[in-house]
């Protein structure tokens, strides 16, 4: 028996520790079913390759978001993430497009 | 004169992270014990409360609340003028200075204990008094207009620390010294050994905090090194002459004014004025005013506190 799939985006953010709760309300507030949420270890680099930020400890922490839904809702949650955040705080967003099993739940 | 241990797991700490060791403590470790730290703290402070009438400790704790939200006011001006800071940096770095380490304070507990001097007991009432007031100043000093935002001040008085710290106070104050005994032999016998490995895992995060410094410039360095010296002082004159402390209560609250915040201050900074440098105010705190604190100053505000 083959198992359809169905396309859908996975919206991917990086991003402080301290962002998590806005960024759930405003997935949330925009549409999305659901998401995951851990906290990673990571950090960046300057272009001269001295370490800019460490995304460890306990003031600097850093998660990531996963996000899987329509492209529509994608885009506008990474149109809004970066709108609202990425002046002031370390925020990546990524966009992929996975394959599903359960197309409503997403 | 024997140096303290917790000291030196401290200085382990930076040692091992500036050796680029691979030590590293889990995050739900490190969470725990700041859970516990704060708790134990709350409710040895409450349960000694319990036998002390609560109008002895209403000036001390008026004076502390006043203390720490004016503290911004007075240090954003130098920040300013004197460090070069912009508007939001120099605020974020002066609502650190106004709020407190509560780290700092059980160190200085833990020094004045082994050498036999007593405090105030309610003087852990005022370490938690002290958490919020300090942030709210920096985040009203950030902002030109008055509107604050009422999210704001729901985060900083819920935050973990206070939470735990009132907690705490509220549950000793309620179950007294019997109700207490149960919790004993976890909250006090076991504390002075967990501050020590909390101290060890600080020391670490300290260590990796030094190459900011460089970047943060001279001038708030030496600001991180001055401004304990002369609030501290500052704090066990006043907690002396005006609110007649003890020898160890005028140092506990020199402590309290001249330790910086490095846990509560930079999280509500961070949401509250995300223009500031988050870096700033961490690394000063952190990486200078902590162990200048820890290394310097405490024994300092206790002899000058044996001298008031």
């Amino acid at each position: 028996m083959s198992v359809s799939t169905h396309r859908r985006c996975q919206l991917t953010i990086i991003a402080e520790y301290v962002l998590e709760e806005k960024l759930i309300a405003l997935i949330g507030r925009l549409g999305a079913h659901g998401y995951t949420v851990h906290e990673v270890r990571g950090g960046s680099f300057a272009a001269d390759g001295e370490r800019r930020r460490e995304g460890a400890g306990e003031t600097d922490r850093t998660i990531e978001m996963k996000v899987i839904c329509e492209r529509a809702t994608a885009e506008s949650v990474a149109q809004q993430v970066l709108g609202q955040f990425s002046d002031h705080f370390s925020v990546r967003v990524l966009l992929a497009e996975v394959e599903v099993f359960r197309p409503g739940m997403y | 004169m024997m140096i303290d241990p917790l000291v030196l797991m401290f200085a382990l700490g930076v040692a091992a992270r500036l050796a680029r060791s691979d030590l590293r403590f889990p995050e739900p470790v490190y969470e725990a014990l700041s859970v516990y730290l704060l708790l134990a703290i709350g409710l040895k402070g409450g349960v000694v409360l319990s036998h002390q009438p609560l109008a002895d400790v209403a000036l001390p704790a008026v004076f502390a609340v006043f203390a720490g939200f004016a503290l911004p006011f007075v240090l954003f001006p130098v920040l300013r003028n004197a460090v070069g800071l912009g508007r939001a940096d120099a605020a974020s770095v002066a609502a650190h200075y106004g709020s407190v380490s509560v780290v700092t304070f059980a160190i200085a507990t833990a020094y004045l204990q082994q050498r036999g001097i007593p405090a105030e007991p309610f003087m852990p009432v005022l370490l938690a008094l002290m958490e919020a007031p300090g942030i709210i100043a920096g985040v009203m000093l950030a902002r030109s207009r008055a509107a604050t935002g009422a999210p704001v001040f729901r985060e900083v008085a819920v935050n973990k620390g206070i939470v735990l710290l009132a907690g705490g106070i509220l549950i000793g104050y309620i179950v007294g010294t019997e109700g207490y005994a149960s919790l004993k032999p976890v909250f006090s016998d076991l504390f002075r050994g967990l501050l020590a490995l909390y101290l060890l895992e600080l020391g670490l995060v300290v260590g990796g905090r030094f190459p900011d410094l460089r970047r943060a410039g001279m001038p708030l360095v030496v600001f991180a090194l001055v401004t304990p010296l002369v609030t501290g002082a500052a704090g066990v004159g006043l907690g002396s002459w005006l609110l007649g402390l003890s020898a160890g209560g005028a140092t506990l609250l020199g402590v309290l004014l001249a330790s910086a915040s490095y846990i509560a201050a930079p999280a509500a900074m961070r949401m509250a004025v995300p223009e500031a440098n988050p870096a700033l105010g961490i690394s000063s705190a952190l990486a200078v005013t902590f162990p200048f604190n820890v290394f310097i100053n405490v024994p300092l505000l206790a002899w000058l506190g044996g001298m008031s």
